[in-house]
């Protein structure tokens, strides 16, 4: 291009912006800078009181009415499977399968020594279970009342997503009624004809399960979650399952 | 009902099958190893799965649920490669789609076949699944769709026999869509499972959709190659060409599912993720180092890969050799994945005595029958459909 014709040129510098568009351009940016510091006001102001959030629901959340769980105070164990054997006589658990069962854990104390716990696990009737979110045909779900998760077996076709998605190999599949079963906290054999407790809970002989309503502050469950100085975990937290069987170390 | 059946199976034109000894031996062998894998299936049904089948409490799902994810797999694989051409105009991918649309429902009918032995109730389903339908399980979600699946693809596979071709494409585009909707919930089925951490996370529906599209390509490559050898039938230069297009967007998907596959090693070793790394090591150090650096890498992937890019999809016995072993591959990939996921058991890592590190699981005399039956049966579908629609040859339209 020669001189001449630049020079004709329209000039591309700000001189040449009409004030208009000057405050256009103005107010967009000012739009843009209230938007930001709206925003981050409004982000600041909605931080609550995070409390930390344990494994427990808070005092007064209880979903469920009973909300029925139960503590496992595992120090206390000593193997002697009389829990397993009446879970097996009042559900009629088959030989091949379990719905509790006792495992064994050792902690080294250094050197030859070591301490030996026996920690029972049974289906912990989570409030987020896994199970019941994959079933495809609603054949097991969370009761409304009383929190526990039930299987229709009936409707069950067989498909065992319910056992891999569990986290806590509660699951197995029963012959006898071609249907997943699993513990269902004695509701049909004990719980729905006016019994308190379920049969492992009455078998313990070292007071090592206790069952009760956990949304009663006058239970003993809720007593035990709640006392201080104890320790209380679930198995597997990290599944996000929310665990319904509270171990305790009193 | 004559005049629509005659709409649809052509009487003349196309190739014709040989119907030579041979043919009918083969088809005759298929047929008595499906009557073999149903006979498995029935009787395993009658005395129970617990006696027959190797499954266990702890692995509840073994290789029928792998040779159904196989099955399943290959028909939405299929379904995608044939919809390049049909639904979205790759003209380059025209003739090879019949086939492909008539083997994704040969496939999937495989598939349903072997799950109707793996589920202990099955005939509980189609009632359950209406009255008892749950939208949050990713099985419902599955079932669901690909019964939908396979009614588009069965309509679509109508309509291009009738040669209606805009209404096969709205089919098609339909069968696509909810194949890769089921499909990707068959991978979330392990991928939302938050207790198998080998399976968890986002990456299972999408490594399954990229593998569907691997094993459509390579399967394609497979049956076309088989149809035309087998009834000594000479491949057109549209169908070589066509070949070489799937070949290498076969080698494309291998080179996604080399990467996938990659860095799942890497995140699973990296910093020791509990309950991964013992599942991972378990492929590649442990039980399954076989399984997997043989099957899964060398066959499935590394070879059909190599020989692909070698002969740049050109020569047909090099694509058939790498469309043979990418499918046996495949077929380990599925197997290893289903079950290795659940090798971990439940309380792994909590410092327990008299537990398992790694379960155990070995299929069965009646599983491994029902599997060969379902292959028996895709087999016969396929023999039976290059006689029956006279080699599925497309016109330029």
């Amino acid at each position: 291009m020669k001189i001449d014709d630049l020079e004709q040129m329209e000039s591309e510098d700000l001189s040449t912006l009409p004030s208009a568009e000057r405050r256009k351009f103005l107010k967009f940016g000012l739009a843009v800078t209230g938007m930001y510091l709206g925003g981050s006001v409004l982000s600041l102001s909605s931080v609550k009181n995070v409390h930390a959030a344990g494994v427990v629901p808070e005092i007064g959340k209880y979903p469920y009415s009973p909300h029925y769980s139960m503590v496992l105070r595992e120090k206390l164990c000593i193997d002697c499977e009389r829990c397993k054997d009446a879970c097996v006589k009042t559900n009629h658990v088959p030989h091949y399968g379990f719905r509790t069962t006792i495992l064994e854990k050792r902690r080294s104390l250094g050197g030859e020594k070591f301490e030996t716990t026996f920690m029972p696990v049974l289906c912990n009737h989570c409030n987020r279970p896994p199970c019941v979110r994959v079933c495809p045909t609603t054949a097991t779900w969370k009761d409304e009342k009383t929190g526990i998760v039930v299987m229709n077996p009936g409707r069950c076709i067989g498909c065992k997503t319910c056992m891999t998605a569990c986290p806590y190999n509660a699951r197995y599949f029963k012959e006898e009624t071609r249907a997943v079963d699993k513990c269902d906290f004695c509701l049909e054999a004990r719980l729905s004809k006016g019994e308190t407790t379920t049969s492992c809970v009455e078998a313990c002989p070292a007071d090592v399960r206790v069952f009760g309503n956990l949304a009663d502050p006058e239970s003993r469950v809720s007593q035990l979650v709640h006392s201080p100085e104890t320790m209380v975990w679930v198995l597997r937290p990290e599944t996000g399952a929310v665990p319904n069987v509270f171990y305790i170390n009193s | 009902m004559n005049n629509l059946l005659a709409g649809i199976i052509p009487g003349e034109g196309g190739l014709e099958a040989t119907g030579s000894g041979k043919y009918n031996i083969a088809i005759g062998l298929m047929a008595l190893l499906t009557v073999v894998g149903v006979a498995a299936g029935v009787h395993s049904l009658y005395v129970g799965h617990e006696h027959t089948f190797g499954v266990s409490r702890g692995v509840p799902w073994g290789i029928l649920i792998a040779a159904y994810v196989f099955f399943v797999v290959t028909s939405t694989g299929l379904c995608i490669v044939s919809s390049v051409g049909h639904v979205f105009g790759f003209q380059n991918f025209n003739p090879i789609a019949k086939r492909a649309v008539f083997m994704s429902i040969g496939t999937i009918i495989a598939g349903f076949l072997v799950i109707a032995f793996e589920i202990e109730n099955s005939w509980r389903m189609p009632v359950g699944n209406v009255i008892g339908a749950n939208p949050t399980s990713n099985i419902w979600w599955m079932g669901t769709l690909y019964g939908a699946y396979l009614f588009f693809m069965m309509i679509e596979f109508v309509m291009l026999q009738m040669d209606k071709h805009k209404v096969a494409t709205g089919f098609g585009l339909a069968g696509l869509l909810t194949g890769v909707v089921a499909h990707s919930n068959l991978g979330a089925v392990f991928g939302l499972l938050n207790g198998r951490e080998f399976w968890h996370g986002p990456y299972m529906p999408i490594y399954f959709i990229t593998s569907a599209a691997m094993s459509g390509c390579v399967a394609i490559i497979f049956f076309t190659y088989i149809a035309y050898k087998a009834n000594g039938w000479k491949m057109s230069d549209e169908m070589k060409k066509s070949m070489e297009a799937v070949a290498k967007m076969g080698a494309l998907m291998m080179a996604i599912i080399i990467f996938f596959t990659s860095w799942k090693m890497i995140t699973g070793v990296t910093g020791q993720p509990p309950g991964k790394y013992e599942a991972m090591q378990a492929l590649l150090s442990g039980p399954y180092a076989m399984n997997f650096w043989v099957g899964e890498v060398a066959l499935g992937m590394l070879i059909p890969f190599i020989i692909i890019l070698a002969v740049k999809g050109r020569n047909m016995n090099a694509l058939f050799i790498a469309a043979l072993a990418g499918m046996v591959g495949i077929f380990f990939m599925r197997y290893d994945l289903v079950i290795v996921g659940q090798l971990v058991p439940a309380y792994h890592g909590m410092g327990l005595v008299d537990y398992p590190d790694l379960l155990t699981y070995i299929p069965s005399l009646h599983e491994n029958l029902v599997v060969l039956g379902g292959i028996a049966f895709c087999g016969l579908t396929f023999l039976m459909g290059e006689k029956l629609f006279r080699g599925h040859v497309s016109e330029n339209h």
